[in-house]
């Protein structure tokens, strides 16, 4: 249960929260193993530092009375351990010998008095029951606290050996089998080094405590501000992209994984809201065709009745000059209406162009004419900047006066009633062939086609290619825009470079022998890419050289480029590219939002594409490119 | 005895009727009118008529329907039948189901006039080839060879070993026209639909005659003789006068619209 709970805590913390404690739960560790150690390792040396000089002292005490015990001056040892053992850092000098009696002491009072076998100074060697006659340096200190709350005391024994001056000597006071004599036993107080030992401990403990608080703070604050705060928007941005706010995007702060990330998540959302636009477009272009089935159903009756009674008239008025120039026009407009209705069922129904020879400059010419006189009334002049020398396009005449026509009356209708101008200029376009050539057959010398949709790289269908690179094998991927140099290799990333290209389904090498790229020196493909031959091309990374030549040979692109500009209110940014959507009207109620996707579909429907530029105030032009050779 | 007027003008929309009467009143060709297939239907009990325009799509009776019963109650008077551009598919079952001949809404009144003209003219080649004595027979009565399939009596198509489709227009629709001024043809690659007019036949009169395209396709080759020759077509209209081959877009689907010939009399 309580696990349980603990679990639920954790997982309802944020990822930064959780990483600043792992971090600060290593560190507190770390910190304290580290801590614990250096303050062991402190107090230890600090006590082997009083041990040595305990050790040194006793040594140093027993070489000097030496000589006054074997010549017994009493009365000199007695002032010589007095002296010495009244220095402040030494609490007490005494001399036992063998039966535990205290002969010589710092202190008078003792002086005489037995020593208990058990007590603290006696233990080490007389704690096995039989003394020891051997007491290794290391063994003859020990600390001891004398009485509870009181400061700890270190003691040093140093047994005094039997030497043959003992026994030679002319008091003869000692025998030579005894091996002890006595001790020298030395006690210094600790008080001081346990000051030490507490202040590093405190010392040790403040400075861990601090690198504890030290590196959680800045973990947690690089943690938020890496980590923490770009997760959060990252789900921030994913909330509002699930509430429909397709348009969002993460600021792209660094190269890191997370800017990458951030990077990426604004492609997807982009690319999403691109196939939306599509879908929300072809669902739209949907019930516009359903609209338009209905609406040209209802409209074909009574414009049969226009037409019919106009065409009547011009047939049985022809001795009336007069009325004959206004029913042609009647006549003639009535059966443009005929062509719009048909036109916007091709278009509902997606049905190609009527296409023939069209002389675009004529078909402005002839719109305009149509529509002057109601343009001179709204006070907007025309003016024609078109080039003569402009080849015919494959195009619906109808369909593209349609187009004009619609372009005029929107101009028209963004210049207003103060007046303005509207440019209509044509002109030819070249574009060479790398930035428009697209390759959209590939053949193998046996005629296998080489084009998979399966992978489009850029949306495209890509060329794929058998490769063999380092003993590996794999396919290769080009982008079918020549030049662009977009390729995928599914080689093993550390392998050399392709240097074999075969087709994917019979084999055969696409190696192009004996050609080695211009551009690098590497190996070379090569496939045939109908209508413009072979295309040549280099696989290695970041070279990426191709040569169509075919196409290259072809040179330049032609489009006819023809643009509408106007001097009238302009198009905010953000509904420029809503303006081809089926019932987008700026209009209110004056349009119906059908003509620019109408346009689109037209202009689409005959290879060619529109664009539109605007500035608030200033005007907007639409720029339309028709391909001359479609 | 029945009454014998010229026309019968079948539509929901009284603007179509009336338009239709006054202009063919003007060529003196005398007109009824009703507003709906069943109304139309009990008509023909009590009259006759040279020629039936009806509308295709009407509420109750629509123009299918009234093909249909007209057919079973054993009337032989041609029918044209009038549509919208939207419902081109239909007026193209509705020529496999007995219309003789099919006019997209709106129309002019010549594109009017020239269609009436072209069914009743060539409901009288019809019957003259039914009664002609066999030994007899005028060369219009050419019948539409067998593994051809035909759009009502106005044009056909005739699928090749290859895939393309040879089309041209019917022996009774250009000899209905006769005489002819010119073709006008579309060019190679141009595309056209199955129902929508593809080419023209312009009679000495000037009258406009608009060639229904039997298959929709993309023009691959114009029989240049023809555009030069109308009189080719005219005389040999199933092989020599073939007017376009087709790279065709949607085959299947539209033989099933169009009438096998059987090489009978179209």
């Amino acid at each position: 249960m309580k696990e349980n709970w603990l679990k639920n805590i954790w997982l309802s913390t944020g990822t930064g929260f959780k990483l600043t404690l792992v971090v600060c739960a290593t560190a507190l560790l770390t910190i304290s193993i580290f801590a614990y150690v250096n303050i062991r390792t402190h107090s230890a040396s600090l006590l082997a530092e009083v041990e040595r000089h305990a050790n040194q002292l006793s040594e140093s005490v027993r070489l000097s009375t030496e000589y006054d015990m074997l010549l017994n001056h009493r009365e000199r040892l007695h002032e010589s351990i007095r002296r010495v053992g009244n220095q402040r850092s030494i609490q007490r000098i005494r001399v036992m010998n063998k039966t535990g009696m205290i002969i010589y002491s710092s202190d008078a009072a003792e002086i005489g008095r037995m020593v208990d076998q058990k007590g603290e100074s006696c233990y080490m060697c007389h704690a096995a029951g039989r003394p020891l006659e051997r007491l290794e340096i290391k063994d003859r200190t020990r600390v001891y606290r004398p009485g509870p709350g009181a400061s700890r005391i270190l003691g040093t024994i140093t047994p005094i050996y039997n030497a043959p001056s003992c026994w030679t000597a002319a008091c003869h006071a000692h025998p030579k089998e005894k091996v002890v004599l006595g001790v020298l036993d030395v006690t210094m107080p600790l008080a001081e080094v346990d000051k030490d030992i507490r202040r590093g401990q405190l010392e040790i403990a403040v400075f861990a405590l601090s690198a504890i608080l030290a590196l959680s703070l800045i973990t947690g604050f690089f943690v938020r501000r890496l980590v923490a705060a770009p997760v959060a928007e990252l789900v921030e941005a994913t909330r509002r992209i699930a509430g429909g706010e397709l348009g969002h995007t993460i600021p792209e702060r660094a190269d890191d994984e997370l800017g990458l990330l951030a990077k990426s998540f604004n492609n997807m959302t982009h690319k999403l809201s691109e196939a939306r636009l599509q879908l929300v477009q072809s669902d739209k272009l949907a019930s516009l065709g359903r609209l338009a089935a209905g609406v040209a159903h209802e409209i074909n009756n009574p414009l049969t009745g226009v037409l019919t009674y106009s065409s009547f008239l011009l047939k049985h008025t022809q001795d009336r000059p007069d009325l004959q120039e206004d029913l042609k026009i009647i006549v003639r407009e009535a059966i443009r209406s005929r062509e719009i209705v048909k036109s916007l069922l091709d278009f509902a129904r997606q049905s190609v162009p009527r296409k023939a020879e069209a002389d675009i400059n004529s078909i402005i010419g002839h719109t305009e004419a149509v529509i002057n006189s109601q343009l001179a009334l709204n006070k907007v002049k025309v003016v024609r900047e078109l080039d003569p020398s402009l080849p015919k396009v494959k195009a619906d005449a109808s369909q593209l006066e349609q187009v004009f026509m619609n372009l005029f009356v929107n101009a028209a209708d963004a210049i207003g009633p103060a007046g303005g101008v509207i440019t209509v200029s044509s002109s030819v376009l070249k574009l060479p062939p790398s930035a428009v050539a697209q390759v959209r057959k590939a053949l193998c010398p046996k005629r296998h086609s080489l084009i998979d949709a399966g992978t489009p790289i850029a949306g495209k269908p890509s060329v794929r290619l058998k490769v063999t690179g380092g003993g590996a094998e794999g396919f290769l991927h080009l982008s079918a825009l020549y030049g662009a140099g977009g390729q995928l290799c599914n080689l093993p990333s550390g392998a050399a470079g392709p240097d074999k290209f075969a087709c994917p389904e019979c084999g055969t090498s696409l190696n192009n022998k004996g050609v080695p790229c211009p551009a690098c020196g590497g190996p070379t493909y090569a496939f045939e890419a109908p209508p413009w031959g072979l295309l040549e091309g280099c696989a290695v990374k970041g070279c990426g050289w191709q040569r169509w030549q075919g196409a290259d040979d072809a040179g330049h692109l032609e489009f006819v480029e023809l643009r509408v500009s106007d001097t009238g209110c302009g198009i905010e940014q953000e509904n420029l590219q809503k303006i081809f959507e089926p019932f987008y009207s700026t209009k209110g109620q004056k349009g119906t939002g059908l003509g620019l996707a109408v346009i689109w579909g037209i202009i689409d429907n005959h290879g060619g594409t529109i664009s539109v530029e605007s500035k608030v105030g200033a005007g907007t032009t639409f720029i339309i490119r028709l391909p001359v050779s479609a | 005895m029945k009454a014998q007027m010229d026309i019968l003008v079948i539509d929901d929309e009284p603007v179509i009727t009336r338009a239709v009467q006054k202009v063919c009143a003007a060529e003196g060709l005398s007109v009824d009118i009703e507003e709906g297939g069943a109304a139309g239907l009990s008509r023909l009990k009590s009259a006759s008529y040279r020629l039936i325009i009806c509308d295709l799509m009407m509420p109750g009776v629509g123009g299918g329907e009234f093909l249909a019963e007209a057919a079973r109650m054993g009337v032989r008077t041609p029918v044209i039948i009038a549509t919208g551009y939207a419902t081109l598919e239909n007026a193209v079952i509705s020529l496999s189901h007995g219309a003789i001949d099919f006019i997209p809404k709106p129309f002019t009144a010549e594109e009017l006039l020239a269609a009436v003209r072209r069914a009743i003219s060539c409901d009288r080649l019809k019957q003259e080839c039914e009664t002609a004595p066999p030994g007899a027979l005028p060369p219009s009565c050419a019948p539409c060879p067998p593994l051809y399939y035909r759009l009502g009596s106005l044009s056909w198509a005739k699928v090749e070993s290859e895939g393309s489709v040879v089309v041209g227009a019917g022996g009774l629709f250009l000899e209905a026209i006769e005489p002819i001024k010119t073709i006008e043809l579309m060019k190679p690659g141009e595309e056209t639909l199955q129902g929508a007019p593809c080419a023209a036949a312009i009679s000495a009169a000037g009258d406009r005659h608009p060639v229904l395209c039997p298959i929709s396709g993309r023009i691959a080759e114009v029989n240049t003789r023809a555009a030069a020759d109308p009189a080719l077509s005219v005389k040999d209209p199933y092989l020599e006068g073939w007017l376009y081959r087709l790279l065709p877009t949607n085959l299947q689907a539209e033989l099933g619209h169009l009438t096998a010939s059987g090489g009978g009399t179209p």
